[in-house]
């Protein structure tokens, strides 16, 4: 009976994500364009466009190999499996022990290989150019998130999610330096890894400036519906990272009854927003940076978490 | 001493560290001087804390004198001497920023090691502000090596001599006299160093310090 009801909550936590994905782009944009005064598209445009995306027939390259057709499927398992172990609304869920953070990057950097793979395989330049600078980001952004899991763990004392979100919903915590750095360097690595504005703009085609939109070029049909959906679990998948780690409030750990669940859900949707509308603000207030710039972004990015795990190691000797 | 008090101290010596590294950062004069300022600011409320916690009056005053001097006449005066010179538009960069900032975290970490080790058996508060206190005056000593623009090392030496301020505070029992000629003859420096840019830049028509290298090297 516990276990059919363990697994009911993670399922729920699973599909939630996954429905929540779309329209939490659609906030974004929508927030977007209403900085900007226009009226912008309507909130659950994006579910639209996965539709008429599945609808559509597949135009294949000559040259596609069947790495080009499985990858879209294994991207987007592998970055559902990863945004459905990060806890949204409650913690100790029935997969919560592999809720690792290290694991959750292990399956992102997967995902991204394997992008970068198909983005390579049909041979155009555009797809290579993409893959080239994906490749190029993701080598600067990972050191960056591993000083950041190193810093939280060590405060911690776990890598696990739950333990992790337990530990910073207690005083236990305190007031610690190291974490403010390391919330920083979170929000510019999460930055960076969904392709937002000063390191790529997810709205352009663009050839110049295109990173992301370059290296799924190639992608029509219901293979392109697929990696669009797995980019919005990215998006949400760092924002609820974020909300977990650094604002635990409301994720309830104990009892199972419904009036703490649907609260937990609550609390979740307003960090949603909240982290939709602060995103959105951030990027109409910024300019794109030039390539060249970003390994200046991302090194301050890992700087920050180097800084965060150095001071750790002072304020542990007290 | 309570987690509390520590837990803003180290939070306050931290941020002095951090911001020591993103004046590596700045290539601009006027931001350059921005963040010194705020780096000046951070050390006042730095060292009144520790007054707060050590229950040491005399550290207000040395907190004022960060204030009023360090946050708020340098910057001014420096602020005035950069459009007097003409040179708030030049960018600089002798090592770039990745390179110097990677250096800038090797020297945070040395100093780390090097006092945690030394000072094992200490106070903790004390401990980690000499620890900071270290990593602060290294990374003033970076950015005197590595930008060209007089004005740049003069600001890097009065972040380093923040960090001798930091350490002093770190530090009980230090006396008051000390601290005060400390804190004056820095001005008397800055003065100094002052009528030198004007000198150089009469002489050089530039205040890049490799004019004075070329200027030496013909001579030779």
């Amino acid at each position: 009976m516990v276990l059919i009801r363990d697994l009911t909550i993670q399922c729920a936590q699973m599909l939630l994500v996954l429905l929540l994905a779309p329209l939490f782009t659609g906030f974004v944009r929508k927030v977007k364009a209403r900085l900007l005064r226009r009226q912008g598209p309507p909130l659950i445009q994006p579910y639209r466009d996965l539709v008429r995306l599945m609808r559509k027939e597949v135009v294949l390259a000559e040259q596609a190999s069947w790495l080009f057709r499985v990858i879209p499927y294994l991207v987007f398992a592998a970055t559902w499996v990863a945004a459905s172990l990060v806890p949204t609304f409650r913690t100790d869920l029935l997969f919560s022990w592999s809720a690792d953070l290290i694991a959750i990057i292990a399956l992102l950097g997967s995902a991204r290989f394997f992008l970068a793979l198909a983005g390579l395989d049909v041979g155009t330049s555009f797809g290579g150019i993409g893959s080239s600078r994906e490749v190029m980001i993701a080598s600067l952004a990972e050191p960056a998130m591993i000083m950041i899991v190193f810093t939280v763990a060590l405060i911690a004392g776990s890598t696990q999610l739950s333990s992790v979100a337990a530990f910073m919903a207690s005083p236990a915590v305190g007031l610690r330096v190291s974490l403010g750095l390391g919330l920083v360097a979170l929000v510019m690595v999460a930055i960076a890894e969904n392709g937002r504005i000063p390191i790529d703009n997810p709205a352009t085609h663009l050839e110049l400036t295109m990173v992301h939109e370059a290296m799924v070029l190639e992608y029509s049909g219901r293979h392109l519906a697929l990696i669009e959906l797995a980019g919005s679990l990215k998006l949400v998948l760092y924002v609820s990272l974020i909300a977990c780690l650094f604002a635990p409030w409301g994720i309830e750990s104990a009892g199972a009854a419904l009036p703490t669940l649907a609260l937990g859900a609550v609390a979740y949707v307003g960090k949603l927003a909240v982290g939709g509308f602060l995103l959105a603000l951030f990027e109409t207030s910024i300019a794109k940076m030039r390539v060249f710039r970003v390994p200046d972004f991302l090194g301050f990015a890992l700087m920050l978490g180097l800084l965060a795990t150095l001071l750790r190691f002072v304020s542990g000797s007290f | 001493m309570s987690r509390f008090d520590f837990d803003v101290a180290h939070l306050l010596a931290g941020s002095l560290v951090l911001i020591s590294i993103l004046e590596l950062y700045q290539d601009r004069l006027y931001s350059l001087l921005n963040v010194y300022a705020l780096h000046a600011l951070i050390l006042a409320a730095s060292v009144a804390w520790q007054a707060l916690v050590q229950d040491a009056p005399h550290l207000y005053l040395t907190a004022a004198i960060a204030l009023v001097f360090k946050a708020i006449v340098i910057p001014v005066a420096l602020h005035r001497m950069i459009v007097q010179l003409g040179i708030h538009r030049e960018i600089e960069k002798v090592v770039g920023v990745g390179a110097a900032m990677l250096a800038g975290m090797g020297l945070v970490a040395l100093s780390m090691v090097v006092m945690l080790r030394v000072t094992h058996n200490a106070d903790p508060l004390a401990q980690e502000d000499l620890a900071f206190a270290l990593s602060v005056v290294l990374l003033g000593l970076l950015m005197m090596v590595t930008r060209r623009n007089a004005v740049s090392q003069v600001i890097g030496f009065m972040s380093l001599e923040n960090g001798l301020v930091l350490a002093a505070t770190g530090a009980k029992g230090m006396p008051l006299v000390v601290e005060i000629s400390v804190a004056f003859s820095i001005l008397i420096a800055f003065i100094v160093i002052g009528i030198f840019l004007f000198r150089i830049r009469e002489r050089f028509d530039t205040v890049d310090l490799q004019a004075l290298d070329r200027f030496r090297g013909e001579r030779r």
